[in-house]
């Protein structure tokens, strides 16, 4: 069951990826519109992180491709913004939550600038949105693991972009600090901006999000949250493993049989 | 003494080259060193100043000289050809990075000893001083070196200055760097030929074998004072300067001392003295906070006694023996006198012929530290719903911790209580 919009914001053709071969996603296909809170929903190992890393150019892909804003990515870079899994960085890195925040302004400095005060200025801002203003200057080892969190929020509002991917924000955050996090996402789209959240509590998908994506190594269903959030979907996406199709992605990955001709 | 003053005066021309070569070199290899840590490629380091030996010999026995430039370029390609083996290795194999660099390295280093004894067998009369390479001599530097390392010195620093952004933010998260479009191939492939430079720069005065300490031990070192990534690049290249200058006066000392070892004596000195004594992360630092903590508490404790005195007599005037403070408080005497010694001394307390009695600023102390106890008693009963018996223990060292913002906001939260649990008057604050 997949929605296709007119306009899509987001426009994923025919995508498929593979580790060392081996498919983790296969042929999917979907458009998101604009101003949509999206949540990317789906097992451990569905290929959730994959989908956005793809989408940001992180991971080739074997076939398809994707469009931002209509463009190619390399066009609007600058009005994307990527939020990766807390655990992909080393928090013990000499730096403050301030000067992680400041990252953010780097895609807009290009090479040798340095952060002018307009720039530190909107760290400061983005900092203090997210409530972490306090901890400007403390060592980012020295944050707990939801303040991690709401520093990687920080740093991708001070990317001002359009458009967010963010790769499970909510993961170790507790439930007061959740909802100061959704209420930030939720105004960033009321301002017609369009989040895709990577989601794992199945309760909360209804009052979160208005679009929400069901993968599991292929895409189940794209599509408003009260036509795709129902039993049978969701069934299909979380229940029993897909034996055949990962049986099929060994198969594949032992032969080093292309998955496309080309 | 004649030999300090003859070294450090550097009126000796070749000792002027040593020392200036020496300190280039500590530029280069902190400042990239550092970033090598920070993106965990410590390892990859240690497998490069290896694998540069067979490129210095082989270059060598082409060329049958020893020219610094051809023996440093063959150092360069067999370092680089190296780190591509790791690569392709754990890449096409089952073998984890880890592992493919432990056998990179071994195969390199290897063939470099076997190429080494094979010249130093052949008799060819300018070999001499070839052996060096292994444990390195500063002694060996000649003007021409000391020009190639301050161009490598130069090029490292130039390209820190203007990527330095960059090179964080790769080192910090690279995928993140990825996804704003930064060429993080390319700046991987930088931050590797810079490695590579430094460590080529390095052998013949520190020595393949230990040229990855000099690379990352500064750094590992600067690390334990700095939160700060600024910060720990001066540091890093502080530490390595005065590393290997030592290191090269000891060699200068005593001519058979081979360099590198000398100076990773010395930086493992600095790195066991940084472990005990580094601010926060320190053990000896953390065992001083403590005392200052303890110290603290204890003199807070004798007030609070004597201020509780005052409060069953209704006067604060009174003067108290030892006894009648250990009536409130079990102590050894000698350290109680000694508190109050020194609380003599800070004007809490006059301590004279073995009577207290508490001056206008200790009283207004003491009610600070009984108020602290009966807010944090009263807190504790009434919003966390702990049993008022069960309370006074963590207050007691709680009273010492809570801060003057900190004490507002309970008097906020719990709406200027005048009674703790216990029904003792709460002190209002004066
Ligand atoms: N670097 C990699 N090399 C090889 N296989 C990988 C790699 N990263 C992920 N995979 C595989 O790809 C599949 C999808 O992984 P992905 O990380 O996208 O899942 P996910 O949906 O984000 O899971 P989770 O909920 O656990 O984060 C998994 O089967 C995983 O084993
Ligand atoms: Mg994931």
């Amino acid at each position: 069951m997949i929605t296709h919009v007119e306009n899509p914001v987001v426009e994923v053709h025919d995508l498929t990826v593979s580790y060392h071969k081996k498919p983790v996603l296969w042929g999917v296909d979907f458009t998101l519109p604009q101003g949509a809170l999206v949540g990317i929903l789906g097992p451990n190992g569905a290929g959730k992180s994959t989908l956005i890393k793809t989408i940001m150019g992180l991971i080739p892909h074997s076939s398809g491709f994707s469009k931002l804003f209509g463009k190619e990515l390399s066009e609007v870079r600058n009005r994307v913004s990527y939020v990766p899994q807390r655990e992909s960085v080393d928090w013990d890195f000499p730096a403050s939550a301030y000067d992680v925040v400041l990252m953010g302004r780097y895609g807009k400095l290009g090479l040798f600038n340095r952060p002018r005060k307009a720039d530190k200025e909107m760290a400061m801002n983005c900092l203090e949105k997210v409530g972490m203003a306090d901890f400007a200057h403390r060592q980012i080892a020295q944050l707990s693991g939801g303040q991690q969190q709401r520093v990687f929020l920080a740093r991708a509002l001070a990317q001002d972009a359009d458009l967010y991917f963010m790769d499970e924000p909510f993961a170790g955050v507790d439930a007061s600090t959740e909802a100061i996090l959704m209420d930030i996402l939720k105004s960033m789209v009321t301002r017609g901006k369009t989040v895709a959240v990577v989601h794992h509590d199945l309760q909360s998908v209804k009052e979160y999000f208005s679009w929400v994506l069901l993968l599991n190594m292929r895409l189940v269903a794209s599509g408003k949250t009260e036509e795709v959030f129902q039993e049978e979907l969701l069934q299909r996406t979380f229940g029993g493993k897909l034996t055949l199709l990962s049986k099929m992605s060994e198969l594949v990955h032992k032969n080093e049989f292309p998955v496309r001709e080309s | 003494m004649e030999t300090i003053v003859r070294f450090f005066s550097l009126q000796d021309p070749n000792v002027r080259y040593v020392v200036l070569g020496m300190l280039l070199l500590s530029v280069s290899t902190a400042v990239i060193g550092t970033f090598s840590l920070l993106r965990k490629k410590a390892l990859a380091g240690d497998a490069v100043s290896h694998a540069v030996l067979p490129g210095v010999c082989l270059s060598f026995l082409i060329s049958g000289q020893k020219e610094i430039w051809s023996l440093m370029a063959g150092a360069f390609v067999s370092g680089l050809l190296s780190l591509w083996c790791v690569q392709y290795i754990s890449k096409h194999s089952k073998l984890k990075e880890d592992a493919s660099i432990g056998i990179v390295l071994s195969v390199f280093f290897g063939l470099g000893v076997v190429l080494l004894t094979f010249i130093q067998h052949q008799g060819n009369a300018s070999q001499s001083g070839l052996d060096a390479f292994l444990f390195g001599k500063a002694a060996v530097l000649m003007p021409s070196d000391v020009w190639v390392m301050s161009i490598v010195a130069v090029v490292m620093l130039f390209m820190v200055y203007a990527f330095y952004k960059e090179f964080t933010l790769f080192s910090f998260d690279p995928g993140f760097a990825q996804s704003i479009g930064l060429p993080v191939q390319r700046l991987e492939y930088i931050l590797t030929a810079l490695m590579v430079m430094s460590i080529v720069m390095g052998i013949q005065t520190v020595g393949v074998v230990l040229m990855s300490a000099m690379l990352i031990t500064p750094a590992a070192i600067a690390r334990f004072w700095t939160n700060q990534l600024f910060r720990m690049l001066i540091l890093s290249v502080v530490f390595s300067m005065i590393a290997s200058v030592a290191g090269a006066y000891i060699s200068f000392l005593a001519p058979n001392m081979p360099t590198g070892p000398w100076i990773v004596v010395v930086l493992s000195g600095m790195a066991l003295l940084s472990f005990l004594v580094a601010p926060q992360r320190g053990i000896v630092w953390k065992w001083w906070q403590a005392r200052i903590l303890k110290r603290k508490t204890a003199e807070e404790n004798v007030l609070k006694a004597m201020y509780q005195l005052g409060e069953k007599e209704n006067s604060f005037q009174e003067t108290y023996t030892l006894e009648d403070i250990f009536s409130r408080r079990a102590y050894a005497t000698v350290y109680t006198s000694r508190i109050l010694q020194r609380l003599h001394h800070q004007g809490y307390v006059i301590w004279e012929q073995g009577e207290a009695q508490l001056t206008a600023e200790g009283i207004r102390k003491g009610s600070l530290i009984t108020r602290r106890h009966r807010l944090w008693e009263t807190y504790l009963t009434q919003v966390v719903n702990i049993a008022p018996d069960h309370v006074h223990d963590d207050a007691e060292s709680m009273e010492h911790l809570i801060t003057e913002e900190l004490e507002k906001k309970l008097l906020e939260q719990l709406k200027d209580p005048s009674l703790d649990p216990h029904q003792s008057e709460i002190p209002p604050i004066n």
